[in-house]
């Protein structure tokens, strides 16, 4: 009770916050899932981009002394959702929209505003996606309005294999995704990647279940039982990933499980004690990779906001880059912006994070980490408060985390 | 041999749960023909008060208090609200319980917020009750098969044993003679919705830390609930048991089987063109279907379902 209190008072706030500087501040309409089985995710995002708006742009003199805005606009997770609502962002007059929350949705809306563009050049809109890592986004279907600040899966998947390489303990391989765009790309490229680098290990099942709609995952889990398989590969996120590590978990089915999103959002909490020396993640950040700034931003976050934790470094470095080429671009104008940006090289607490002007795909180091008990040097933080932390157990630098890109871009 | 074990155990344990939910609108449909499309609306208020009350005082005094408030709000409902669309005629009562289950989940959206909430397992329930063939069974499932068959058993008692089960069973196919003979019918069906309602709260009790306590779960079970009431027959405690159980198995065994459509034909002789999308199409992508395709099977070919008693 207590919570929605202080919330409505916070929108009160922001309501009367806005109407007071509604011409001093820059604006970015966050199309993500607020309801629906990944409201919890999209929470998080949202909190994610107002704190880093707040505390890494706007106290630091903000762009050309306007402030940067978040504000949230619900597309349910959904494809049609979110062209209803980057409509609505437009109306309102946004000119700048991100999303993350499910290549589907990413898809909808690099459609529609590159139709929007071609129809309202002087009104045109740009696209900054965090995490719809659809490897299509910036390959075949890429675009001049679209940046992505998050490795695509065909990167990230080939990293993992690069990683199970020498892996000898792994035999047997069972792919589970969620059934869209994204978890089709997980299985593809892990069946592509691991048939032309492991030979000898065997795909022993490959399945894709209803995004969002699977509560109960132990039939799943039987079956992962029954193949035989040592090692899981999935790109599930949100609840998709932590109810069924918890199924796992319940059956206490001892294989590993190799994933993109195990860091955060839930899914820590639900593995517990059971996912020791089990889980993987590759991220291009988690709490025990040393950093300057990041370790006291996220350690103030968490305080901040109990029960949601910090997990997107990558939303960090997006609204610093954004930051970034707006003001060295002098001008508010999408177009200028998506210029100054494109090429950018800009240094972060893990290194450098470089926007390919090729195809619009920010390159970065990636981190393979294992869920490991906490304390000593190298697991410093736990996560979610579990007393369970993230160990790194290989750095892929962002030169060898690049891949050629099929894309030919449409410039304006 | 493990597969089909663990499979069969984890399908009975849901499919006891969906009895739990579906025996409540079968019982309200056969008393007083009302459709409640707002079912599963009670089952998640009987989530969300026993989140509410495990919050506050842990969760065992939840298991029995938040049905029986799930039951009284289910009660205040039918005499305030049911009883008079019921004047209006069928179309009205349906309508409104199709109302019904939107206000109560944008009530639920004001009132919990539209992220899941955190309802656990009790730490004493969070265990393994038995290892077959190295998979654990979770000592928590077993709770909800002994919660759900110890209610199916009380239901039954309640039904045919006492007196009141006498006067229900009376009142549902000849109420005229009931209030005839001096029984209150309206209070009884006030009674029997508030139990129904109390049934589908005690399934959110036990379904909501179980699975995941969130505003879509009752858009989730709500439509699957039906394909139960319908293929057990409408009004059919017994066949709603059955339907069940065998929608439960359905759905955890299909997830199991990896064949496609194309094996399927060619079990039965039939040699379908490759190449094709569909005919690729493994049981495990269609696993989430194939409860509706049972349904449409059943009013095809047996449309009083599996054990229903009336025709239409």
């Amino acid at each position: 009770m207590k919570q929605r209190n202080f919330r409505s008072l916070a929108i009160v706030a922001g309501l009367a916050l806005a109407a007071s500087s509604a011409y001093a501040q820059v604006k970015i309409a966050y199309i993500d899932p607020l309801s629906g089985p990944f409201a919890n995710v999209g929470e998080a995002g949202l909190k994610g981009f107002k704190e880093a708006a707040e505390i890494l742009v706007n106290q630091k003199g903000g762009i050309k002394g306007q402030k940067l805005e978040f504000v949230g606009f619900d597309n349910k997770g959904s494809p049609q959702e979110s062209q209803i609502q980057l409509k609505a962002a437009i109306d309102q007059g946004f000119r700048y929209i991100t999303q993350g929350n499910g290549s589907g949705a990413a898809h909808a809306l690099i459609d529609a505003v590159n139709k929007w563009n071609a129809r309202n050049p002087d009104k045109t809109v740009l696209f900054f996606n965090y995490a719809a890592v659809d490897p299509t986004l910036t390959n075949e279907k890429c675009s001049f309005w679209h940046f992505r600040f998050d490795a695509n899966s065909e990167m990230k998947m080939e990293a993992i294999t690069n990683f199970l390489e020498g892996d000898k303990k792994m035999k047997k391989v069972f792919i589970i995704g969620q059934d869209y765009a994204h978890g089709h790309q997980v299985a593809k490229y892990a069946k592509e990647m691991l048939a032309k680098k492991r030979k000898d290990v065997k795909v022993v099942g490959d399945d894709l279940h209803p995004i969002g709609r699977v509560k109960d995952f132990a039939p799943y889990i039987a079956k992962i039982k029954a193949s035989g398989a040592d090692t899981v590969i999935t790109g599930n996120w949100g609840n998709d990933l932590s109810l069924l590590v918890k199924a796992a978990k319940d059956a206490k089915l001892n294989t590993r499980f190799i994933t993109y999103y195990a860091g955060g959002l839930g899914t820590p909490q639900a593995m517990g004690a059971s996912g020791e020396g089990k889980v993987l993640q590759l991220t291009e950040w988690h709490m025990n990779v040393p950093t300057k700034d990041t370790e006291k931003f996220a350690l103030d976050f968490n305080k901040k906001y109990p029960g949601v934790w910090f997990y997107y470094l990558r939303i960090n470095n997006m609204v610093q880059m954004v930051a970034k080429a707006m003001n060295e671009a002098k001008s508010l104008d999408p177009k200028e912006v998506a210029l100054a940006l494109e090429d950018m090289r800009f240094k972060v607490d893990t290194g450098e994070v470089w926007m390919r002007k090729s195809d619009h795909q920010a390159m970065q180091p990636l981190y393979i980490s294992i869920f490991a008990k906490a304390g000593g040097k190298n697991v410093k933080y736990d996560s979610e408060g579990t007393g369970y932390g993230w160990k790194t157990l290989a750095t892929i630098s962002q030169r060898d985390s690049q891949l050629p890109t099929a894309c030919i871009m449409e410039r304006p | 041999m493990e597969f089909v074990v663990i499979s069969l155990l984890n399908g009975i344990t849901y499919g006891l749960l969906l009895f739990m939910l579906s025996s409540g609108l079968t019982l309200i449909f056969s008393m007083m023909g009302i459709l409640n499309f707002a079912h599963a609306s009670f089952y998640m208020l009987g989530a969300y008060f026993a989140y509410q009350i495990s919050t506050l005082v842990g969760f065992w005094p939840g298991l029995l208090v938040a049905p029986l408030l799930v039951g009284a709000v289910g009660a205040l409902v039918e005499r305030y609200g049911l009883r008079r669309a019921h004047r209006f005629g069928h179309v009205a009562e349906l309508l409104f319980t199709f109302g019904l289950a939107f206000v109560v989940e944008e009530v639920v959206h004001l009132i919990w917020g539209k992220v899941a909430v955190d309802y656990k397992i009790p730490d004493e329930l969070d265990g393994t009750l038995f290892t077959l063939f190295d998979t654990a069974f979770p000592m928590y499932r077993g709770f909800m098969m002994l919660v759900s068959v110890g209610m199916l058993v009380a239901l039954y008692a309640l039904l045919t044993r006492t007196r009141i089960g006498l006067i229900i069973q009376a009142a549902l196919t000849k109420p005229d003679m009931v209030e005839a003979l001096g029984h209150n019918v309206p209070r009884i069906f006030m009674l029997v919705f508030g139990g129904g309602t109390a049934l589908a709260g005690l399934a959110g009790v036990i379904g909501g830390n179980a699975f995941i306590t969130e505003p879509g779960m009752a858009a989730a079970v709500g439509s699957i609930v039906f394909v139960i009431v319908v293929v057990g027959g409408l009004g059919s405690l017994g066949g709603a048991f059955i339907a069940s159980l065998l929608i439960g198995c359905i759905q955890t065994f299909s997830v199991g089987l990896s064949i496609s459509i194309t094996d399927v034909f060619a079990l039965i002789g039939v040699e379908l063109l490759e190449g094709s999308q569909v005919a690729r199409l493994t049981i495990t992508q269609l696993a989430p279907v194939l409860p509706y395709l049972l349904m449409v099977a059943i009013l095809i070919f047996r449309p009083r379902g599996l054990m229903g008693a009336r025709e239409n």
